[in-house]
């Protein structure tokens, strides 16, 4: 009762993270191609990432960001150039991304900022546009168009980048949840609510919102750090899409539940599973974008609070009713 | 003895459009400084002014002895000096107590004892009950209760309730004046806007009246009621 949250969700977060922590046993089941269920084990739990990510900055404190994948495409690119340029590991992306997209955030944040609702979803979607035309037109810095290539995978099998990912999405899942239950986590909704009524309480909105936009882009960050050591490409038309980064956060978060505390992860599998399903489909596979906006639709009217938000209110509904 | 606030010689423009003239008074500790006038009198403007969404577009606002104006909204709530809205802006999706939790962070950075402060607020408030309602189910009369919870949680020396009580049925506006009452036992300075005259006559230590954003009276309430000027301007209308 005492969390700011609209609905602090249950579930018990040791109990799912040994669960899916036994995931990479599915290599042990016949006749399961087990390669390309962990591809897509290791995507939802990147995109769960994303949506925390999200969640925080939009959720949480309501500066709806339409450009998450610039953090995403700094954090990868990060990763790429370490490795393209300074010959290290990739991997070594996931510590540096850390303070180059905090540095970035800032930047934008005080740019951004300034601006309250729509204006900032807005100026968000232009940052992302901005350093996709940026990576693509550095040609001799990015390698432009051509993107990036790690010639040498760290593993063949999938098993460890699963296990790297899914650490990191828990450590991001203890740390959004401290926060949120913190003096920090009550300002970010107290802005959202009112950013007028905030600022009057003494809550100086400038800052906490760039406290927010920092530390979702750093978490985002990390994911796109990832993303490149895993998938040993990137180039600039896919780790700073508009639709399949920034507007896929949107949609894991709004489909699982905003400010709800399992609402990404929800959000994530069922959004992924989705893809997929739908990319096999003959024909129609193509025209995948569409029938994501379709859903987006269809959730906004019937489901506004996500999967798992309206799953609550259900809940209480019943238990208010109940006779005690 | 210094006032422990100055507004001095605040004007406020729009555009072309005066809301402030060149306004001067001062509240005193420990008082109840009423602020009345007609609607569009410029009222709002000044609360907004002293509390920092709006910089004085000319003069100067000295709050113990310091000057305030040009100074953020949360640094001038930092500095003691809460408000009410008068159209209530609770954060609705948080329940009563959240609410207040938020603004008792201010001076218990701990989130057990910013708790414990505004459960504390709340009993004084007499909101208590209603302290696990999602604010935004709250009828109005709360709502505008709620709104004086949130700003005493602040810990002001000085509060500005702007319509506090307007809108509330006869047995909400009895205790809400006494919750005012007792908020100026506590020590708690306040200026309060109010159009119910009654309550403004039967709580003010002293009246400011404005119009047109100018000050047109300033004195006892029995020296308010009596004024001539005043009458014209505003009682004269019909004293209910």
């Amino acid at each position: 009762m005492r969390a700011p949250v609209a609905n602090p969700g249950r579930g018990r977060p040791l109990a799912v993270l040994a669960a899916l922590a036994a995931l990479p046993l599915i290599a042990l089941v016949p006749g399961v191609n087990a390669n390309y269920w962990m591809h897509n084990f290791i995507l939802v739990v990147m995109w769960s990432i994303i949506g925390m990510s999200w969640n925080l900055l939009s959720g949480y404190c309501g500066q709806v960001s339409f450009g998450h994948a610039a953090f995403f495409g700094i954090g990868a690119y990060t990763a790429g150039l370490l490795y393209a340029k300074l010959g290290l590991s990739a991997w070594w992306g996931m510590l540096a991304s850390v303070p180059v997209v905090g540095a970035a955030a800032l930047l934008v944040g005080f740019i951004c900022l300034r601006l309250r609702g729509p204006f900032f979803a807005l100026s968000t979607i232009a940052i992302g546009v901005i350093l996709r035309i940026v990576a693509e037109n550095l040609v001799g810095f990015t390698g432009g168009d051509q993107g990036i290539m790690i010639r040498e995978r760290t593993w063949v099998e999938k098993t460890w980048y699963f296990y790297i990912i899914l650490a990191v999405a828990a450590a991001t899942f203890w740390f959004v949840d401290r926060l949120v239950a913190s003096r920090l986590g009550y300002y970010f909704v107290a802005i959202r609510e009112d950013q007028d009524a905030a600022e009057s309480l003494g809550i100086d909105t400038t800052r906490y919102k760039t406290i927010a936009l920092v530390l979702s882009a750093v978490i985002c960050g990390l994911a796109g750090a990832f993303y490149t050591s895993y998938m040993g490409y990137i180039d600039p038309k896919v780790v700073f899409a508009l639709h399949d980064v920034s507007v896929m956060a949107i949609m894991v978060v709004m489909v699982g539940g905003v400010a709800t505390r399992w609402g990404p992860a929800i959000g994530a599998v069922i959004m992924i599973l989705l893809a997929e399903i739908i990319r096999t489909i003959p024909k129609v596979g193509t025209a995948h974008h569409t029938l994501f906006g379709v859903l987006l639709i269809v959730v906004i009217i019937f489901l506004p609070n996500g999967v798992v938000g309206d799953a609550g209110a259900l809940r209480r509904l019943l238990r208010i009713r109940r006779p005690s | 003895m210094s006032a422990l606030l100055e507004v001095k010689g605040v004007s406020r423009f729009f555009g072309g459009l005066a809301a402030l003239t060149d306004v001067d008074f001062h509240v005193d500790k420990g008082e109840v400084l009423g602020l009345i006038g007609p609607n569009g009198a410029g009222k709002t403007t000044m609360f907004n002014v002293v509390n920092g969404f709006y910089a004085p577009s000319r003069g100067e606002i000295r709050f113990k002895g310091e000057r305030i104006s040009g100074l953020k909204p949360h640094q001038v709530c930092g500095r003691g000096l809460a408000r009410t809205f008068q159209v209530v802006k609770p954060l609705q999706r948080m329940t009563t107590l959240d609410n207040v939790v938020c603004s008792a962070f201010l001076r218990h950075p701990g989130r057990a004892e910013a708790v414990a402060h505004a459960e504390e607020i709340l009993r004084f408030t007499n909101l208590w009950d209603v302290r696990d309602t999602v604010s935004k189910r709250l009828p109005l009369g709360l709502r505008k209760r709620l709104e004086i919870a949130r700003a005493l949680a602040t810990n002001p020396d000085l509060l500005l309730l702007d319509e506090a009580c307007a809108g509330l049925n006869p047995s909400e506006l009895e205790e809400s004046i006494g919750i005012i009452r007792r908020i100026k036992e506590r020590g708690t300075t306040i200026m309060i806007i109010e159009h119910h005259m009654k309550v403004i006559m039967s709580i003010s230590d002293r009246i400011v009246v404005l119009t047109y954003g100018q000050k047109l009276a300033e004195g006892s309430p029995a020296q308010i009621s009596a004024n001539p000027e005043v009458i014209k301007a505003y009682l004269g209308e019909g004293d209910d």
